[in-house]
């Protein structure tokens, strides 16, 4: 038994000694978000010029989205994610279950500064992305135009690549079975629409190759897996600054915010409300939407983007139009439901 | 080892009051086991405290049904009492309205809101929207307060969500796990088609694990016997072939397979090469590249059993049945397999119960068509934060291997597993 | 080794056995063979033919932050890991193998389980009730459950090296007056070390390679190799992660030998005190 706790006891205190060194490295801001390029021009726009200026470290982090880490966080009150990168219905939701704090806009920047739409009770719109129709222009000589042809196996034969996940697959799904784009929503709402929705999507099922993050679909359309695929705008314009000839359809595009948002019970959330002024900023909205093209959030950044890239931003005219913008309460009240419902049809 | 130890000490002869040999012996035992008793206990504390106590709360919150209960506690009181047939009477109505009041932005008003909303979609916005129109105002009583907020109140469907939860303690998940569920008389019906799935990925998870087993026994077998046949120097070059894959990164070898098997890669290349395909195969996203590489990380651990058993097999016995007439190929089956049987019964049972198990494999090299048990704990887990039906899952798959494991302890004694591993 | 007087039919199951058993051999080791090259590849693709040789992939992984932390953090939690499954391992082998108790087969089924619950279980059901202690997304966390997942193997290897070791020779040394602790150092553990190492390394490879508990524990500070690797494969798939893979081949081989070696040593040991 002695020797036992003799040669446990260096353990316990050399661990003690890794969790006060993982306690002091968590004063830093612990920033959240999107990996892939989503980051790195996150980290250019916002994390180092952030330290240049204050003087403060950000601990870069990535996820896919998943609520459950900051759930059991905050249930813990072991809050270690300082600033999260948040989409919309996951927000939302999280806002009602207490997850996120209600934001003080007044440590933020005026109101009035920025797009109405992106101001939430728990979150700040960081940037507009959209889900696209993307091909690889080396591979197919005759170019897509719609959903439509997203399905079309005869006139476009080969793989498809989609967003493992009910949300936007099922909305492209209705917008190629011929559903206007204001009715979207109201028809998915029921039983008969969600049925028809994965009745359309039987339709290329086989056909359908799956991805989970953004830097996939570009991947995958440059080494020829699939011949288009659903892909968030930013990615694509990226790889196309790689070199590689990929185009962009911006029929029927589905477009939605992320936002900033503070997880409830974090030791740091003075450095957050920092951080998230900090980045809201016009200027480094301005860098930001130059590196990957989002559109900007705060009204004055837009004005600040560089005219080349205004026409690759989701917000520029000609792509708003017949674009349709993701209906945030409906996914917080169909979302669980739809994405079983999917992950249960995927598997079949 | 029978022997006490302290018999051959002195002091023990010597001891001040007269004893029995008997009970110096058993005293001696005694003190004994509470010595080594002592070495193991550390281990079991910290099991269980790491181990097993998660994994009892895991099972435990199958049948968890806690957020009816804690966010309405006298409403639910009070429903185990109704009828359930027409709407509940005014108490009902009052405690409900003053519960939500108590609670309404809280965490544990959100949580049983979206609990009722697993049951009927539209749940939690009924529940948000009736949560704003509360307190009623003056005058007005809380039936009317609710009815007014929603006329959905007024029927007794709507409560029939909230009686049927109003019990910390559902089977809901477990029937769910097996596609079933409750219909709204409460009776357990069959899932519908768009949900029921489980039994199908159970199915599937036992079926695929079935597939690999068979051909790490069919790859392993030869190489087992080959290596049990060889003289010593050999066999060990042999094992280190076999035992270099096992101590290999199983991210390296998913990696690996990736690069063999897309379809630029060297597989399809070699095949193209040597004109036996025109266009490159689909191996890797599919079942193929998912079998491919189960049954490259699972082999060893089907050889090394089979090659402890075999090693251990006379190569006299089929050569007497051999010189005594028996074609070798019926010497071999009636005489040396039956021999090789519990290396055969290990190595399977071995391969199938890990396999099982597995993740990281088919999320990384299958579609959603390979996906095992395990996914779907881990989708539950994370993607819509539904900790009873992965708990449920969990429960379900937990058994499989239970029962699967006592068998094999059952076979091979428990201790030496991870001998034979090696 | 085939007999001369084989039939023409038994000479040629001879060499087609063995031509079945090379390629079974072939599958094995094909995949280790193949990535190693590609990791210097000059190009940023994962494809043969290579284009040229570059070392840039290394430098790649040794510069870029993320994999500098994932191979930090793999440092910090798996020796901690394997250290404590040994420390806890070691002692209950030697406990378990002194004495009978009814249930002995039983427990010793428990304490060996972690090896066959599936990961996944592990992961959730150690995330649940971690999370809310504050355990999750803390080193801590992630070492007590990779010492447990890691704790059978120790148990099992000591426990084989004990099943021949001659317990007399510790009552040899208490009867010429050693105290119990001197004879631990002094006899048992050098007679069972190469038991205990190996169990070691068995437990410092499986956390070293662990992924499943990892992906549900860790927070993105915690990050390991292996759950580095395992968003590199499933995003962006780059020669890096052939080289992470070359280093940790190299890696594994040199357990493998530390391992063979110590089980020679053992032998030789075992058939010297006989």
């Amino acid at each position: 038994m002695t020797r036992t706790t003799t040669a446990v006891r260096p353990i316990a205190a050399a661990c003690a000694a890794l969790c006060l060194v993982a306690g002091t490295a968590s004063a830093d801001v612990t920033v959240i978000s999107f990996g892939g390029t989503n980051q790195k021009a996150q980290e250019k726009a916002f994390y180092q010029p952030y330290t240049k200026t204050t003087g403060g470290k950000i601990v870069a982090g990535e996820y896919n989205g998943e609520q459950a880490k900051i759930k059991a966080m905050v249930e813990a009150k072991n809050v270690t994610w300082d600033v999260v990168e948040v989409e919309s219905p996951e927000l939302a939701r999280g806002c009602e279950e207490g997850l996120y704090e209600k934001l003080d806009m007044g440590k933020i920047g005026p109101k009035a500064d920025f797009v109405p739409a992106a101001l939430s009770e728990c979150g700040i719109g960081i940037f507009v992305w959209s889900t696209v129709l993307a091909y690889n222009g080396d591979t197919l000589k005759n170019a897509p135009a719609s959903w439509n042809d997203f399905w079309d196996l005869k006139k476009f034969p080969g793989k498809r690549g989609m967003r493992k996940g009910a949300k936007f697959t099922l909305e492209f799904a209705l917008l190629a079975d011929g559903v206007k784009p204001e009715d979207v929503y109201k028809t998915l709402g029921t039983k008969a629409g969600a049925d028809r929705a994965f009745k359309k999507l039987d339709q290329i099922k086989s056909n359908i190759q799956w991805w989970e993050a953004g830097a996939q679909p570009p991947q995958l359309l440059a080494a020829g897996d699939v011949v288009m695929s659903t892909a968030y705008n930013g990615r694509i314009a990226t790889a196309q600054k790689e070199g590689k000839n990929l185009k962009i359809v911006w029929t029927n595009n589905i477009y939605d915010f992320d936002s900033w948002g503070i997880p409830v019970g974090t030791p740091n959330k003075e450095e957050a409300y920092k951080f998230i002024a900090f980045a809201s900023k016009p200027e480094n909205q301005k860098v930001f939407a130059g590196e990957i093209p989002y559109g900007p959030t705060n009204v004055k950044g837009t004005a600040l983007v560089d005219k080349a890239i205004v026409p690759q931003l989701p917000t520029a005219p000609q792509n708003m139009k017949g674009a349709l913008a993701s209906n945030t309460q409906f996914w917080v009240e169909h979302g669980e439901d739809l994405e079983q419902r999917f992950n249960a049809w995927a598997a079949k | 080892m029978s022997t006490p130890s302290t018999l051959t000490m002195p002091e023990a002869i010597t001891a001040e009051t007269p004893m029995s040999l008997k009970e110096q012996l058993a005293r001696a035992e005694r003190l004994k086991k509470l010595k080594y008793g002592a070495l193991i206990l550390p281990l079991v504390l910290f099991l269980v405290l790491t181990f097993i106590w998660p994994i009892a709360a895991l099972l435990k919150r199958s049948i968890d049904n806690p957020e009816i209960v804690s966010a309405f506690p006298a409403t639910s009181e009070l429903l185990r009492q109704w009828d359930g047939k027409n709407a509940p009477p005014d108490a009902v109505f009052a405690a409900f309205a003053d519960e939500i009041v108590q609670h309404k932005g809280s965490p544990v008003f959100a949580a049983a809101a979206k609990r009722l909303n697993m049951e009927l979609p539209g749940f939690r916005s009924l529940m948000m929207k009736t949560a704003r129109a509360l307190p009623p105002t003056a005058g007005a009583s809380a039936r009317e307060a609710l009815v007014e907020a929603d006329p959905r109140w007024e029927e007794p469907a709507t409560w029939q969500y909230l009686a049927r939860n109003a019990s910390p303690y559902t089977a809901r998940y477990l029937l769910a796990s097996v596609d079933r569920k409750y219909d709204d008389a409460g009776n357990v019906v069959q899932a519908d088609a768009d949900e029921a799935i489980y039994v199908n990925v159970f199915a599937r998870t036992f079926g695929m694990s079935a597939i690999v087993t068979a051909f790490c026994l069919l790859l392993g077998f030869p190489l087992a016997y080959l290596m049990a046949t060889q003289p010593p120097r050999i066999a060990n070059v042999l094992m280190i072939f076999v035992v270099l894959p096992f101590w290999t990164s199983i991210l390296v070898r998913v990696a690996a397979w990736l690069v063999l098997l897309q379809s630029e890669g060297l597989v399809n290349k070699a095949l193209m090469l040597f004109g036996l395909i025109d266009q490159p195969l689909e191996l890797v996203f599919n079942s193929t590249g998912v079998y491919i590489a189960m049954v490259h990380i699972l082999l060893p651990f089907m050889i090394l059993p089979l090659y402890s058993v075999m090693k251990g097999i006379s190569p006299s016995y089929v050569r007497a049945a051999v010189s005594l007439g028996c074609p070798p190929i019926r010497s071999f089956w009636k005489v040396y397999f039956p021999l090789a049987l519990p290396g055969v019964g290990a190595g399977c049972l071995l391969v199938f119960i890990l396999c099982m198990g597995y993740y990281i494999t088919p999320a990384l090299l299958g579609s959603p068509k390979e996906q095992m048990a395990s996914y779907f704990v881990a989708f539950y887990t994370n993607q819509t934060i539904n900790w009873g039906m992965a708990a449920a899952l969990s429960a379900i798959l937990f058994a499989a291997t239970l029962v699967l494991y006592i068998v094999y302890t059952k076979l091979v004694g428990g201790q030496d597993m991870a001998a034979r591993a090696r | 080794m085939i007999a001369t007087y084989a039939t023409p039919l038994e000479r040629v199951w001879h060499y087609a056995f063995r031509a079945i058993c090379g390629l079974v051999l072939v599958f094995l080791m094909l995949p280790i063979l193949v990535i190693a090259p590609l990791s210097f590849n000059a190009d940023s693709f994962l494809l043969y033919p290579m284009s040229g040789f570059s070392f840039k992939w290394y430098e790649e992984f040794l510069t870029s932050p993320a994999w500098r932390q994932a191979f930090m953090n793999s440092c910090i939690v798996s020796p901690f890991a394997t250290l404590l499954a040994m420390a806890l391992g070691t002692p209950a082998a030697v406990g378990l193998a002194r004495i009978e108790f009814p249930g002995k087969a039983l427990l010793t089924s428990i304490l060996i389980s972690p090896m066959v619950v599936p990961v996944v279980i592990v992961g959730v059901a150690t995330y649940l009730v971690f999370a809310p202690i504050g355990l999750s997304g803390s080193y801590l966390g992630l070492i007590i459950v990779h010492a447990a997942l890691g704790v059978p193997f120790v148990l099992t290897t000591v426990t084989a090296t004990l099943q021949g070791f001659d317990f007399n020779l510790v009552r040899a040394a208490a009867s010429l007056g050693a105290n119990p602790l001197t004879t631990f150092f002094r006899v048992t553990l050098p007679l069972v070390a190469p038991g205990v190492i190996s169990g070691g390394l068995f437990a410092f490879g499986t956390s070293f390679d662990e992924v499943v508990v990892t992906l549900f524990l860790a927070g993105p500070e915690q990050s390991t190799l292996p759950r580095q690797m395992f968003a590199g494969i499933r995003e962006n798939i780059s020669p890096t992660i052939a080289a992470v893979a070359t280093i940790l081949t190299i890696l594994s081989t040199f357990m493998l030998i530390t391992l063979e070696w110590l089980r020679r040593r053992s032998e030789r040991l075992r058939s010297q005190g006989h």
